[in-house]
């Protein structure tokens, strides 16, 4: 008896080697341990030996069934894992087939940098706030130490409503209406459009965007000003971007000044973008000029303030390697889409 | 400003300083450099060459072959021009030269016969402006010129040129002694300016003429010198070539004098043909009226009694300070010259060129203001010109009427003060040094305000905070430390109405559209094309007096054309399907005397069009809102729009205000744009939104208790509108309503025509209890049998 279960337990471990799938492994069960399966009818034949030999048969038995049990279960898995994979790998898609892209919308390339210009000065305190376009020539040029007859007003070809309103040429303005209504300390950047009557090409357009930037304060000095713009210019063009402030000249300021910054499409080395140089020029500023603030009402030996202008178009052309103003506000998708 | 650093040398010594650095090194000092030029340097291989022989060309009537020596060798050259004969020096532009403009010239054939080059007119070589009819013919030179020389080096090319931008406030920097002045101080280099001598020949000026000046507020300074027996000839090469380089065309010895001095002193001189002048007098006053002048130009010009003019006591001569009058001009035939230098109100003079609708070189230097103490210098520059030009004799004395002469002025300055304006630590000694270089004097040096000195051609200095830009420009801006503001903290950061902007376009880029801007300046043809009622407000709009066309005249009362356009053009660019928004202000006028100025209202337009319909736009409105926290919102159904679809358009209005419209563009319109057939407009008054949108969230506990799902299928006529189904189910079921759901709507097969299928899921839900389903039967019975009896309705089953 003993050698009849040690030959059932050989022949089902190869039976169940030979099984391929759940179905012959389920035979092989049934073969050997079903209720007429050999090893059962072995269990059952155990009552003709004797008492010596009954628990050990029987425990020989029990030991083969369990065995056989779990070569089949065994088996069983490794088939239901072979199974899983084959079906895993019928189902196969072309994963190179396009996705569904959503439309995404976008804003416009001048809010983008608009915004983000916001943000660095609102970061340091700077509020943002907004005036009129179409504007009284009072703010726009005598608040703004630009007489009547004074030569400064034909560098700005002026649109006019009537003699006495016109079309802000600049954003400049705002420093006279708000330090009309505020004291120092004051801390703000003015985004918004102006007009110049300028041809349209590819780098004119009769409406544009500025940014003005004023700061008046008790001790505001022409370090704070390069030091407030090196943030500036940094944090829009990148940490390695380099500054040079260059003399220059606005009615409104005293001293002024023009900021360059190492050109940031090339770093520095010379490309179309700067013409060659590794320099472009960004924006306008200076110390605010002591006639502006006492049109203010503003004490100048007391006060002392810096402001600039920035043009938003400009920046975003550098900023974005764009060579063409008009693309701005011709609005086609294809140019939309690329910010 | 055109400066030739070879004349400037003559001032201060700079011929050591590589063109690029000196430019590089100005701009820093406060002379901004444009362009860094060199004469002809886009000139290359053309030399002077001879023609030995002229020959007909056998296969072309209009060319020549000439054979040229060009030093080392005879070649063979074929023109078109008609100018050449045998034994002319002209430039040859060989095989392999290059010209201005890029143009590169080549060896090659015409008509058959072989060509190694090119003869050039003075156009060709860049000289248009300089020489008289320069593109007519080739450039004949001197006879005497050597053959196989270099052009540049015949035409004293090659010459080191900076363009300078000269700012308003620096008048004196528009001549070569302001220049040399500058770079004197940039460069720590003294500045020397010749004196002038002038070799005199005895007579008395004041037997020649007298001056009277009548209008002294337009004239503050009138000065004059005779010259007498004249000879009109060109002025020499070195002066020529200065001219030519510093942009200016060269005429004749007394023309190019004046033009010289100009440019030298920067104070405009002006020549009269002396016998040309009745009663030895000059009279400077206000034009009458109606009075006639023939300017230089050739044309007549109507005067008035803004103007000032430069008359004998006939007639009016000169429109003072702006163009010459063509009566008295200089010109071959003169023989006797009075020379003028003067200095003329810079208001009356910009006034009167305005008036007049011209301007030249003089009126704009006066415009700007000129030092009146250069007057007299420059008038004996000239007079010292004429004799070292052999061009006439000067008669001794000058006439010279000033009465009130400017002096320089002082200014109250304290270190102590500038440095802490500037934020730096520059010494006394430093400033007083900086002030010299610039010939700024400064008295009570010992004290803590110090007086400066202003001379009289920097008429720009007036205040403490002017000397101190001349100190840090000297001392160089980029020598000051960069530091962060101090003092105390400010708020900052965007206020309500610009975060709701914010908001606004992350709702509407996340929908799916391009942000746009548009021109804000329009064509009143627009309100046509979108047709808009002549009566409208819309239609009163800001004009702009001086536009740059009709299409550019208008401020804009709406966004709507703007939307318009870019949707035509994208359309044109074969995009199939787009969504847009822009958020940009309308100008409207108001009748407000004491503002003067329109209200300006920012409005949000939305188009669309390709795969969407009218209901996509609305969905676009819809989040909007909800995401501003407007949950209560009606369309209304508007047709009598002209600009819109009369069934396909909904006005929006929140709290009984109506913010604005949405709909499908009018079909009239589509063809007046070129845009598709199915666009979609909407243009909300974006301020009143901002003023109704509600930020603050309120956190509201998640429901306890299930919900109940029921649907409800209904055939109803065609022309019921879903709104008014959804008012029965919320009546009828009030607050167990949680949420209505219109999942389908059906017309077509199976469906009775005039009838439509209109499905709904309705969400009940109590917040403080299970609802058992009788209860929720009893409602959703209710809500049927009244849209059954109220709108006709039949359930479908």
């Amino acid at each position: 008896m003993r050698d009849q279960l040690l030959k059932i337990k050989k022949e089902a471990s190869e039976d169940i080697k030979k099984a391929s799938n759940a179905m012959e492994l389920d035979n092989v069960r049934v073969k050997y341990l079903g209720k007429k399966g050999s090893l059962t009818a072995i269990l059952r034949g155990m009552g003709s030996l004797s008492s010596e030999e009954r628990p050990v048969i029987g425990k020989l038995a029990n030991e083969i069934r369990s065995e056989i049990e779990g070569l089949i279960n065994d088996a069983l898995e490794s088939v239901k894992e072979r199974e899983k994979h084959e079906k895993l790998k019928s189902e196969v898609i072309d994963i190179s087939m396009p996705g569904r892209i959503k439309e995404r919308g976008a804003r416009h390339p001048l809010t983008i940098v608009l915004d983000e210009i916001k943000e660095i000065f609102t970061g340091m305190g700077f509020l943002v706030v907004e005036g009129p376009e179409v504007e009284l020539d009072y703010y726009n040029f005598e608040a703004m130490n630009i007489p009547k007859n004074h030569p400064a007003r034909d560098v700005q070809d002026t649109f006019y409503i009537n003699d006495e309103v016109l079309l802000r040429t600049q954003t400049s303005p705002m420093q006279a209406r708000y330090m009309e209504k505020n004291k120092p300390p004051i801390r703000i950047i003015v985004p918004g459009r102006v007009y110049r009557s300028d041809t349209p090409d590819a780098s004119h357009s009769p409406v544009f965007t500025q940014i003005e930037g004023l700061v008046v304060d008790d001790g505001i000095t022409m370090g704070n000003l390069k030091g407030t713009l090196d943030i500036f210019a940094r944090k829009l063009f990148g940490e390695d971007t380099k500054t040079k402030f260059r003399p220059h000249h606005f009615n409104f300021t005293e001293p002024s000044a023009e900021l360059d910054v190492s050109c940031s499409v090339c770093k520095g080395v010379g490309c179309s973008v700067c013409k060659g140089t590794g320099w472009v020029e960004i924006l306008g500023c200076g110390m605010v000029h002591p006639k502006v603030l006492e049109f203010c009402n503003i004490d100048h030996r007391r006060y002392s303030g810096f402001a600039f202008g920035v043009g938003l178009e400009r920046v975003a052309m550098i900023k974005y390697g764009i060579n063409d103003i008009r693309l701005f506000y011709e609005n086609d998708i294809r140019f939309l889409n690329q910010f | 400003m055109l400066v030739p650093l070879k004349w400037l040398n003559e001032y201060v010594k700079i011929d050591d300083i590589d063109p690029q650095e000196f430019a590089d090194r100005m701009t820093m000092s406060g002379s901004k450099v444009e362009e860094v030029i060199e004469t002809g340097k886009e000139i290359e291989n053309v030399v002077t060459g001879r023609i030995v022989k002229i020959e007909k060309h056998p296969n072309a009537e209009k060319l020549v072959v000439c054979q040229m020596d060009v030093g080392s060798e005879t070649i063979q050259i074929i023109t078109g021009a008609d100018n050449v004969r045998e034994g002319q020096i002209v430039p040859v532009a060989l095989h392999g030269s290059k010209l201005p403009g890029g143009v590169k010239i080549k060896r090659g054939k015409l008509r058959g016969l072989e060509s190694n080059g090119m003869l050039c007119s003075a156009a060709e070589l860049g000289l248009g402006e300089y020489v008289p009819n320069a593109a007519a013919g080739i450039y004949i030179l001197p006879e005497d010129t050597k053959v196989g020389v270099d052009i540049k080096d015949v035409l004293n090319l090659g010459n080191a040129v900076i363009d300078f931008e000269i700012t308003s406030n620096r008048p004196d920097c528009l001549s070569m002694i302001g220049m040399a002045r500058e770079a004197s101080v940039t460069f720590n280099r003294p500045l020397s300016i010749p004196e002038i001598h002038v070799k005199e020949n005895g007579q008395d000026v004041n037997d020649f003429i007298d001056v009277e000046i009548k209008a002294k507020d337009l004239c503050t300074r009138y000065g004059v010198r005779i010259v007498r027996n004249v000879k009109i000839e060109e002025s020499p090469d070195w002066m020529k070539e200065r001219l030519k380089d510093a942009g200016v065309r060269p005429i004749n010895n007394i023309v190019d004098i004046t033009n010289y001095v100009m440019l030298e002193y920067g104070q405009p001189l002006h020549a009269f043909d002396y016998d040309k002048i009745s009663g030895k007098k000059i009279i400077v006053r206000r034009a009458k009226d109606g009075e006639n002048l023939k300017t230089l130009d050739g044309k007549d010009r109507k005067l008035d009694n803004s103007m000032l003019v430069i008359a004998d006591p006939e007639k009016p001569l000169v429109v003072a300070g702006v163009m010459g009058g063509e009566d008295s001009e200089v010109t071959e035939k003169s023989s006797n010259i009075l020379f003028e230098t003067a200095n003329f109100n810079g208001t009356s003079v910009r006034l009167t060129s305005k008036k007049l609708g011209f301007r030249t070189e003089a009126s704009s230097r006066f415009e700007k203001g000129i030092d009146p103490n250069i007057a007299l210098d420059a008038l004996n520059r000239a007079a010292e010109l004429v004799v070292e030009l052999k061009a006439g004799e000067v008669v001794s004395g000058v006439v010279d009427n000033y009465d009130n002469e400017l002096r320089p002025w002082t200014v109250d300055i304290s270190p102590d003060r500038i440095n802490r304006f500037l934020g730096t630590d520059i010494p006394k000694d430093k400033m007083v040094s900086i002030l010299e270089s610039l010939k700024i004097d400064v008295v009570d040096k010992d004290k803590d305000v110090m007086k400066a000195v202003i001379p009289t051609f920097r008429a720009d200095i007036e205040l403490e905070e002017d000397i101190a830009e001349e100190i840090a420009r000297i001392y160089g801006y980029n020598n000051i430390e960069s530091t962060r503001i101090k003092g105390e903290a400010l708020e900052g950061g965007l206020n309500r109405e610009q975060k709701i902007e914010g908001i606004a376009r992350d709702i509407l880029t996340g929908s799916g559209l391009y942000e746009t801007i548009t021109y804000s300046i329009v064509s009143p043809d627009d309100f046509d094309k979108i047709n808009i009622p002549k009566n409208s407000a819309l239609r009163n709009t800001i004009t702009i007096l001086n536009p740059l066309g009709r299409d550019l005249s208008i401020m804009r009362t709406t966004l709507i054309p703007s939307m318009l356009e870019v949707i035509a053009r994208n359309y044109s660019k074969k995009i199939e399907s787009a969504g847009f928004f822009e958020l940009g202000r309308v100008y409207w006028p108001l009748d407000d005397k004491i503002s003067k100025l329109p209200e300006e209202k920012n409005m949000l337009v939305i188009g669309m069009y390709g795969d969407c319909d009218f209901y996509d736009i609305k969905g676009c409105i819809e989040l909007l809102l909800q995401s501003l926290g407007i949950r209560k919102y009606e369309f209304k159904r508007e047709s009598d729009n002209a600009t819109f679809h009369p069934g396909k358009t909904a006005k929006l209005e929140v709290k009984r205000k109506n913010i604005g419209i949405v709909g499908e563009i009018h079909p009239d319109i589509i063809e007046r744009f070129d845009i598709p057939k199915h666009v979609y407009i909407c243009e909300l008054d974006f301020d009143e939104i901002v003023s109704l949108s509600e930020l603050d969230k309120h956190f509201k506990p998640l429901p306890k208790y299930p919900s109940i799902e029921r649907d409800m299928a209904l055939l109803v006529d065609r022309n019921i509108m879903a709104s008014e189904i959804e008012d029965i189910i919320r009546e009828k079921g009030g607050n167990l309503i949680e949420s209505i759901k219109l999942f389908d709507v059906y017309e077509g097969k199976q469906i009775p025509e005039g009838k439509k299928s209109i499905a709904y899921s309705i969400i009940y839900r109590s917040d403080c209890r299970t609802l058992k389903d009788d209860e929720v039967n009893k409602v959703h019975d209710s809500i049927i049998k009244s849209v059954e009896s109220n709108l006709g309705a039949q359930l479908r089953l």
